[in-house]
């Protein structure tokens, strides 16, 4: 008779294998790197750009730049670029985040020949006509108009300005700020931010010695170096933690944001400070998880993370609660790191964790171009592949002690800045 | 192309198995046929509900996601007006896990009512956060109601109203799973660094001795077909005017989905797109535009919305889109346009091939609509489409008489 009540066997996630990136260079210096592996007949190439020259009298050069890259040419349309990305079924994508923008093309092996001429075009020869530019901003604005009613934007932007003040960071985009941008500054940024020196390319999927060969003669030749740049350099000083209250009387739920500055990937304490978030908020069966949704019911979801950017780290925890519990939401997680810094979590719960983690580690190694992704966070940070070792390293064995005092080191409530946007 | 075994077990549960060595991963994916359209007018929202109570507990696991965190495994699920869907991801080593649990909670909930009140105050909340506290956020509950008159495609998975999920009784709970969540009325999909019959083994094992009972009838009432436009006014907090355009539209099996599908590809996939081009880029008349058809199993639905730049009247927007409209009833579309949309769909599907999760979800789906290979002719389907059958099919949509047109106005 089967005992449905013992759970089977099960074994420990022993080997992790990553796909290395293989590095080359191209003719001009621009670097490649190359995560070779997958079934499928597709490629995906990424061209990272730093972004550089912040300057908070003009916020949002970067990026409008880079989301207007498919704007026009000084040969191609926004339609035409379009057109013939779309005729070969490849996907071009622009992706603006803090530290960096990126073009990145996903298409069949078959195309890719014909779909990077439009990527080097967008690259090298986009003009930001005066006329998409008008469409830029007015649309621009209009999204900013919605976003500014929801909760957890206005909780996002407060929470970042809290932190990071007006740096690229934690500057609050509004709406006169896209009134301020001209092409000049636009051309400007383009020369600047977009060439070969600012440049590195990631390769992921089924690549050849062919797809070497013709993304050299792509990227490698005829693309001009341009004005020296400066790199984004910030710091920033973890302050005393403050609430910051955005009362909205007709709002069912509160968006709430509470966190502060922390270090980022290249600091020793991170992959511990990842078990320990991940224990507190990041996956579903978290304390906060267990004891805000699971058993109060006062939210949809709640979460936390530790996040790595290039000139500094943090921490933040996450969540849309019932207007009405807002403060007894607030206190629970109060309570909660409380419970971090001065008891110890439990065997059964970190063992738990621990292959929880492994798991989620092995699991996010699916193809190609995940490998790829992996070699981003390191290669964002300066790390190599030791990185990782290190990380399983930790996951494995670090123990209930090092995590409390890690607790106490970065998690403490008082530090943390606390953004409410609704009722509390 | 995706390949695949099937057996279906004395109990009547239907296994398919997708066996993929390039990955140490396996996933299980179980899709019960039940979704919003069965449920009873006055307990709207329970198919949801019982979703999460399905990570209550079952009748011999207190706790459903522990023990699989436990082994490295994830897992989610969604409801939809069609279907619940529940998968999870986890080292193939610990395959076994997952059909311990899968198979005790088909065998039995726990029924806690501590669970129910917690999860009712959890889908509560969810209700807010997705459609109360957001703008535009409640446009569904509205226009569902507006466009179905008999179906109950009338109310949204999340429900008519929170009333709706603040009732619900443990009593009904026990009834839902008594009549919708039994083997015969589930589709399992292994997939990953698996066998073929080392999954027959455990199925046999976890699942074999779960008692059938008889797939549930299903008899809706069909939609009667439209007969006069429909129009209607909301004025709400938010910062933007916004126009929906509605019209009934084929079902997913039918060859006119994929008719709609593309013609909704021609207007607004892409930069290239024709209303982009023309209402975004040439007119400015608005600042977004999207068409998109809802591929339900019953007859959906083909949706434009947009929101019209500020100065712009509705009238001149709406006008603009049916230019658009007229030119798809009146013209064909040209070879180009049409081969460009027909590639983007044939790689989708090859990118789409990339992830595991996505085949076995892809292959579930495929095996309710009747037959788990056609997800391989999928492509196919989309390919034999020709630029008559899209004005053909733009003619038979795109009528007034079929068509709601909602205004969403600012206050």
């Amino acid at each position: 008779m089967l005992n449905r009540t013992l759970a089977p066997v099960f074994k420990q996630v022993e080997k992790i294998q990553l796909i290395k990136a293989e590095p080359h260079v191209l003719d001009n210096n621009i670097e490649l790197y190359v995560i070779n592996g997958g079934e499928q007949e597709l490629i995906r190439i990424e061209l990272i750009f730093k972004n550089v020259n912040w300057n908070s009298a003009k916020p949002l050069q970067a990026y409008a730049v880079n989301t207007m890259l498919v704007e026009g040419t000084s040969k191609l349309s926004a339609r035409e670029i379009a057109e013939k990305i779309d005729y070969y079924g490849a996907f071009l994508q622009l992706d603006y985040n803090y530290d960096y923008s990126t073009v990145t093309l996903f298409t069949l092996t078959k195309h890719l020949e014909s779909t990077l001429s439009v990527v080097k075009a967008v690259v090298t020869d986009s003009i930001f006509a005066e006329s998409e530019l008008q469409t830029f901003k007015t649309n621009q604005k209009q999204k900013l108009l919605v976003n500014l009613e929801k909760n957890d934007f206005l909780g996002r932007r407060l929470f970042s300005h809290a932190l990071f003040g007006d740096t690229i960071y934690g500057y609050k985009t509004e709406s006169f700020d896209y009134d301020k941008l001209d092409r000049v500054q636009l051309l400007e940024y383009f020369k600047s931010a977009y060439q070969p020196s600012n440049c590195a390319i990631i390769a992921s999927g089924k690549i050849t010695d062919n797809t070497i060969k013709l993304l050299n003669s792509c990227f490698g030749s005829d693309w001009d170096h341009g004005p020296a740049f400066t790199a984004n350099t910030f710091s920033f000083n973890a302050d005393k933690g403050f609430e910051h209250y955005l009362e909205r009387p007709e709002a069912l739920q509160s968006a709430i944001r509470l966190g502060r500055v922390s270090v980022n990937r290249q600091h020793p304490d991170f992959p511990g400070l990842q078990v320990l978030n991940t224990v507190l908020g990041g996956y579903f069966s978290s304390r906060l998880m267990a004891n805000i949704r699971e058993d109060k019911g006062y939210t949809y979801g709640i979460g936390s993370a530790v996040v790595s950017l290039q000139n500094a780290g943090y921490f933040v925890i996450g969540s849309e609660v019932g207007a009405h519990v807002c403060s007894a939401a607030i206190a629970e997680i109060e309570k909660e790191i409380k419970i971090l810094q001065t008891q110890l979590i439990g065997k059964e719960e970190l063992e738990l964790v621990r292959n929880y983690m492994m798991g989620s580690l092995l699991g996010s190694l699916e193809n190609a171009l995940s490998h790829g992704d992996k070699f981003k966070n390191i290669f964002f940070s300066g790390l190599t592949y030791e990185y990782y070792e290190q990380y399983i390293k930790v996951v494995r064995n670090i123990t209930a002690e090092e995590l409390q005092q890690l607790a106490i080191r970065y998690l403490d409530f008082s530090d943390l800045q606390k953004i409410i946007v609704g009722k509390k | 192309m995706v390949s695949y075994n099937r057996f279906t077990l004395d109990n009547g549960l239907c296994v398919l198995v997708h066996e993929d060595f390039t990955t140490p991963m396996a996933v299980v994916n179980i899709l019960y046929d039940v979704g919003a359209r069965d449920e009873n007018p006055g307990q709207t929202g329970f198919a949801h509900l019982f979703e999460h109570l399905m990570f209550g507990g079952s009748v011999n696991i207190p706790s459903y996601d522990e023990p699989l965190q436990r082994v490295g495994g994830e897992n989610n699920a969604f409801t939809s007006n069609d279907i619940t869907n529940y998968y999870i991801t986890l080292p193939a080593v610990n395959l076994e896990t997952a059909f311990w649990l899968e198979s005790d909670r088909m065998l039995s909930l726990a029924f806690s009512e501590k669970s129910l009140e917690v999860q009712k105050n959890v889908v509560c909340e969810e209700f807010k956060q997705r459609y109360l506290n957001q703008p535009y956020g409640d446009v569904w509950l509205k226009l569902r109601p507006l466009v179905y008159k008999k179906h109950p495609y009338r109310w949204a998975t999340i429900g008519k109203e929170l009333s709706h999920i603040e009732n619900a009784k443990i009593e009904d709970v026990k009834a839902f799973f008594k009549k919708f969540y039994n083997p015969a009325n589930a589709i399992m999909v292994v997939g990953g660094a698996v066998t073929t019959a080392e999954v027959k083994e455990l199925a046999d094992k976890w699942f074999g001795s779960i008692p059938s009972s008889p797939k549930p009838v299903r008899d809706l009432p069909a939609e009667p077909q439209q007969t006069v436009e429909q129009r209607e006014v909301i004025k709400a907090d938010v910062p933007l005017n916004a126009i929906y355009t509605v019209f009934h539209s084929p079902a997913r099996n039918d060859q006119g989905h994929y008719e709609a599908d593309l013609i909704s590809d021609i207007l607004s996939r892409g930069n290239a797109s024709r209303l982009h081009v023309s209402l975004v880029k040439n007119k400015k008349l608005f600042s977004e535009i999207a068409a998109h058809s809802t591929g339900s199993l019953d007859p959906g639905l083909f949706i434009i919305e947009g929101k019209p730049v500020k100065g712009v009247s509705m009238e001149d927007a709406e006008a603009a889109i049916w230019e658009e409209i007229n030119k798809l009833k009146n013209e064909l579309v040209p070879a180009d346009e049409l081969t460009k949309v027909k590639n983007k769909v044939e790689s989708t599907m090859v990118f789409s091939e990339m992830s595991l999760l996505d085949k076995a979800m892809n292959l579930a789906m495929f095996e309710l609509l009747g037959n788990a290979s056609d997800l391989n002719k999928e492509t196919g389907r989309y390919l034999q489409v020709s630029a008559q059958d899209i004005k053909d099919r733009a003619n038979s949509v795109f009528r007034k008489e079929n068509s709601t047109t909602l205004y969403y106005l600012a206050n």
